[in-house]
């Protein structure tokens, strides 16, 4: 029996997958409400530029690189799901799992780094809205990859194969937040 | 019903070639501000941002061939955003009005531009 995530639909887009447009819609609210309140303190508080050049934009460029990449095997695992070949996107999520733990062990050093030359996130209002958002931005990032394995794991058996593409779209938002991130938090300085 | 965008595009899409523009944009973003140049800095680094967000969304989230509603969801959303920013934002980025003063925001930037060229002054 074929699942109702991709049988039933009220708007021509089968269930689960206008679920997760909902689900990127709240997370948009999420992430859309802290990043406005960010650009309005940067503009208000010109200080914020020199507590940002503390910011290491080699280590969030090469985080944004990796970040591009696994969207690429992201995709390209929802590509081979739609060809029905779910050992191969087994191995594309798995490619971008790697990614996933990539960006959170730079993020670690990265962080580790900052807090041993102070910049905790008391310090003062830029470190607070740093740690705040890239943060949440790495909770996302591990519930991400969580749900990727589970999603590789029936894949490889070609189970379930249309949660490669739910997957891949929450997957590219992440993504598309950081795309966003970087700028703010790394280059405005 | 829509089938998955992908197959309806996806199969003729060149996704590394997608990947290696995103690339090249992320350099230009990173090298640009290096300039220097305030406006340069603008660009390359918030106007490519956008750039890069909508090839990610239209090519790897397949927007582009997703039936419109979803894109309608999406930027009803964005547009609550824009609507929060214009109603709150004279408040946080101004520190003082015809009737109000934000002390507190003043005093921080005050003693944060002290330090700061205190800091200056000592190196």
């Amino acid at each position: 029996m074929k699942p109702i995530a991709t049988t039933r639909s009220a708007t021509g887009i089968p269930t689960g997958r206008l679920a997760l447009w909902w689900v990127v819609g709240s997370e948009i609210v999420i992430f859309g409400g802290l990043l406005a309140s960010y650009i309005m303190h940067r503009i208000g508080h010109p200080e914020f530029g020199d507590y940002a050049a503390h910011t290491n934009t080699w280590a969030g460029a090469l985080n944004t690189f990796v970040l591009l990449t696994s969207s690429l095997f992201a995709v390209l695992a929802h590509q081979a799901a739609e060809k029905g070949d779910g050992r191969k996107a087994h191995r594309f999520l798995w490619y971008t799992i790697g990614g996933a733990v990539t960006f959170l062990v730079v993020k670690g050093f990265e962080w580790t780094h900052e807090i041993h030359q102070g910049y905790t996130i008391t310090a003062n209002a830029f470190w607070s809205f740093y740690y705040t958002a890239a943060g949440l931005h790495g909770l996302h990032v591990i519930a991400g990859a969580i749900v990727m394995g589970v999603v590789a794991h029936k894949a490889k058996r070609n189970e379930e194969l249309q949660r490669v593409e739910l997957v891949g779209i929450y997957w590219h938002f992440v993504d598309i937040v950081w795309i966003f991130l970087f700028p703010l938090l790394y280059i405005a300085k | 019903m829509s089938a998955s965008p992908e197959a309806a595009d996806g199969h003729h899409t060149n996704y590394v070639k997608i990947w290696a523009i995103l690339l090249v944009l992320l350099v230009i973003s990173v090298l640009g501000p290096l300039l220097g140049h305030r406006t340069l800095t603008l660009v390359t680094a918030f106007g490519i941002a956008g750039v890069k967000a909508y090839i990610v969304a239209a090519h790897f989230m397949h927007l582009k061939t997703e039936l419109k509603i979803a894109s309608y969801i999406l930027v009803t959303m964005v547009a609550l955003m824009v609507l929060l920013f214009m109603g709150v934002s004279p408040d946080v980025m101004k520190h003082d009005g015809r009737n109000w003063n934000n002390d507190a925001a003043k005093a921080e930037t005050h003693r944060a531009e002290s330090a700061h060229s205190a800091a200056g002054a000592e190196h």
